[in-house]
């Protein structure tokens, strides 16, 4: 487990040693499937990436989690937050959870994202789910990484028109409607419901899934398996990118 | 914009035992942040086994416990011995808390490398972290 924490450090600090390593690691390398967790901060992004290793688990997949957080523009520092709403899987030998530092790179994950994911391949993972840093509108690179992206929103994010914005809202296979025990939740769903219906018809609508990811245990399987489909991905990169050729 | 530091220091925050009290430990993790290191707070009530295991994933170099419960004997040197046990230790343990000055002297025999208590100003955390880790440079 070291030398695959060493190894994502390297990646991280874009150390020209790390070509090798990958070189050496690609042959026979699977690709794990990835799900990616975007959405605004506070949204409960972490908490249901906790509900999803649970349920991940559960199907005997091992799981690695890169969980971004922002480095401060000011002094470099970074508080890396994410991995305390999962500290339940933290003995789970077939549990990986990493933070990474945004350091810098506005996509809303590391620059360093891409490369880790076929480090944990190359480890043997089956699953990798990604968390962006909290995002506004226009952090959109998860959905050229993720197989599936899951866009979380919750109650009282603003009206009607910031459903019509272009950005964040185009690239959810999935939209998560988290928090769904306060009050304004209906809303949301109605006006992501009338956002799509005004959208030009594609092969796949996301489905809109009302969730509460701090009841834990009872609810993972339901909420995962609406959430990821039995851990399959949706579609994949090449799909996405077909789409935006259309 | 200041440039994240080539190789920030990483350094995983916990609180170990039974031990709510976690106004201390983000006053301090807020600080190291402005000190410009990478810090991963794991939040409460955790074992030494998963701090440990939090900073091997992590890939820290520094852990620092928070613990105003009284149980710092038992678990400082637990996470020592844990460190040992998984051949990391070369990972700093620092502790802080309210913690008496002659147990400060034998948790640092047991391989605790400082013990901050109440009342110390941040920057001599800061100090002490930037002279264990000069290499950490961050060039504003």
């Amino acid at each position: 487990m070291r030398a695959l924490a060493r190894a994502i450090t390297l990646v991280e600090r874009r150390d020209p040693g790390v070509r090798e390593l990958e070189e050496a690691l690609r042959t026979g390398a699977k690709s794990p499937g990835v799900a990616g967790f975007t959405g605004a901060p506070g949204t409960g992004k972490s908490t249901l990436v906790d509900a999803v290793i649970a349920f991940l688990r559960n199907q005997g997949s091992s799981v690695a989690v890169l969980a971004t957080d922002p480095n401060s523009p000011f002094t470099g520092g970074a508080i890396l937050g994410d991995r305390i709403r999962m500290q339940r899987h933290a003995l789970d030998g077939k549990v990986f959870i990493r933070s990474m530092g945004a350091r810098g790179h506005l996509g809303g994950l590391s620059l360093a994202t891409r490369e880790a994911i076929r480090l944990l391949g190359a480890f043997g993972f089956d699953q990798v789910i990604l968390e962006t840093v909290g995002v506004g509108q226009s952090e959109l690179e998860v959905a050229a990484v993720a197989d599936t992206t899951v866009v979380v929103l919750t109650p009282n994010l603003g009206d009607s028109v910031q459903m019509i914005k272009a950005g964040i809202l185009e690239i959810a296979d999935v939209f998560a409607v988290n928090k769904s025990d306060i009050d304004g939740h209906a809303r949301v769903v109605a006006e992501l419901r009338t956002m799509m219906n005004m959208a030009p018809k594609t092969p796949w609508r996301p489905p809109i899934v009302p969730t509460i990811a701090t009841r834990g245990d009872e609810e993972d399987a339901g909420l995962a398996e609406r959430l990821l489909r039995d851990g399959t991905p949706y579609r994949t990169a090449e799909e996405i990118l077909d789409r935006t050729d259309n | 914009m200041a440039k994240v530091a080539a190789k920030p220091v990483r350094i995983v925050v916990a609180k170990v035992g039974l031990d709510g009290h976690d106004r201390g430990v983000k006053v301090v993790a807020r600080a190291l942040r402005d000190a410009g290191y990478e810090v991963i707070y794991t939040g409460l009530r955790q074992t030494p086994e998963m701090v440990v295991d939090a900073a091997l994933q992590e890939d820290a170099q520094v852990i620092g416990l928070s613990i105003h419960s009284g149980a710092h004997m038992t678990l400082f040197p637990a996470v020592v011995d844990e460190l040992k046990r998984r051949d990391a230790t070369d990972i700093v343990v620092f502790g802080g808390g309210i913690i008496p000055d002659d147990d400060i002297a034998a948790l640092k025999k047991r391989g605790v490398a400082e013990i901050f208590t109440p009342g110390t100003p941040l920057q001599e955390i800061v100090d002490w972290l930037r002279k264990r880790f000069p290499e950490q440079t961050r060039k504003p």
